[in-house]
């Protein structure tokens, strides 16, 4: 599967490096040289394509291929530019799967209902934030028992 | 009528002060504290201090209520959003972006914003009105001697159109060397080749010549003295 990420930052470089292991054709897009040098978070055994460009661009788009693309997921930190560009590879480019980061629960339902297939994360961090508050105290942890010991 | 101005820079302002002395109910949205102070002095009392791209802020606007909204910040993503939420969200019955890339232009039409205005592309539309319609494009300068070799389109109402090449007057130093027909045919004219609308002519000029090679070739005939 050819798959584009817009992206680059932890979760798009998880999700690339992730894809790439299962054989996937995997191109990232970030606007950003910094995304991708040594500082960058995909790790150096990847080898899929590293691309500078906008992902809300249309030519940077088709440079990446958007064309013959069978994904697309958005996953930079700005929710507007996430679905604008989801929506571009929707509704212009026809990618036939197209997954998009929308970090406001809200606006996520409104561009759900709006035919996108949206992940927000905020309210499940939130949930397993309430989770782990909630839980009973774990057992200590060898090394952390070590440390309290010396 | 009620209009939401979502952004409070230059574009916002003005729009939002010619809509005031227009008797319009009028509110701009900007993030900028600052900036939101600024305006308040000036305009009174009808900024509000948010995000127009969160649904919160939208209702605290009264969205729901508005005749308009115009998106014009600095960011063509933003727009978007805000144009999207109002119409799906608040259904808001017109909904008006400002295009900062022109090339987003098709876009914001095919993801259905009503109306969308490009300053940009507004701008180029009259640079392109301003410059010679028909204009002579350099192709190579040859070193010494200040030769060039230019393109030129010959328009349709040119007076060379129907002309044989040895009935035009050509500058000084100027000859036509390649004829490309709107067909995309090349060809290496004679003497005898008749010219056509919409040919493409390759010619070696003095650079000099120029601004008279492209008179020669694409004005009108003279208007008929009487």
């Amino acid at each position: 599967m050819k798959v584009i990420i817009m992206g680059c930052g932890r979760r798009g470089a998880q999700l690339a490096s992730m894809l790439q292991r299962e054989g996937h054709d995997v191109t990232v897009l970030d606007c950003s040289e910094e995304a991708f040098d040594t500082e960058g978070y995909l790790p150096e055994d990847f080898s899929g394509t590293k691309m500078i460009g906008n992902g809300m661009d249309l030519d940077d788009l088709r440079r990446a291929g958007a064309e013959h693309a069978d994904a697309f997921i958005s996953a930079t930190r700005g929710d507007n530019r996430n679905v604008m560009a989801a929506q571009i590879a929707k509704h212009i480019f026809g990618i036939p799967r197209v997954v998009t980061l929308v970090h406001d629960p809200i606006r996520a339902e409104i561009y759900h209902s709006l035919g996108l297939r949206t992940v927000s994360p905020t309210r499940a961090v939130a949930e397993l934030l309430k989770e782990a508050l909630e839980a009973p105290e774990e057992e200590p942890l060898p090394s952390s028992a070590e440390a309290a010991e010396g | 009528m009620y209009i939401i101005v979502v952004g409070g820079g230059k574009v916002g302002y003005y729009l939002a002060k010619e809509l005031v002395e227009s008797d319009h109910e009028t509110l701009i949205i900007e993030g900028d504290a600052g900036r939101c102070a600024e305006i308040a002095d000036d305009l009174g009392d009808i900024v509000m201090r948010g995000d127009g791209c969160e649904v919160s802020t939208l209702e605290r606007a009264g969205a729901g209520r508005a005749d308009i909204i115009m998106a014009v910040t600095g960011d063509d993503e933003d727009n978007l959003v805000v144009c999207q939420v109002a119409k799906h969200k608040f259904n808001v019955p017109r909904t008006i972006a400002r295009i900062n890339n022109p090339k987003n232009e098709a876009i914001f039409t095919t993801l259905g914003i009503d109306t969308s205005v490009s300053a940009t592309g507004a701008i180029m539309a009259q640079i392109e009105q301003e410059l010679p319609t028909h204009p002579l494009i350099p192709l190579l300068t040859l070193k010494g001697g200040g030769l060039e070799i230019v393109e030129i389109k010959i328009p349709p109402s040119a007076a060379v159109v129907g002309k044989r090449i040895k009935e035009i007057l050509l500058p000084h130093q100027s000859l036509i060397s390649l004829i490309i027909d709107s067909a995309g045919q090349p060809r290496v004219p004679s003497s005898d080749t008749v010219l056509h609308e919409d040919d493409e002519v390759v010619a070696v000029t003095m650079k000099e010549s120029e601004e008279a090679l492209r008179t020669a070739l694409s004005e009108p005939p003279p208007e008929p003295s009487l």
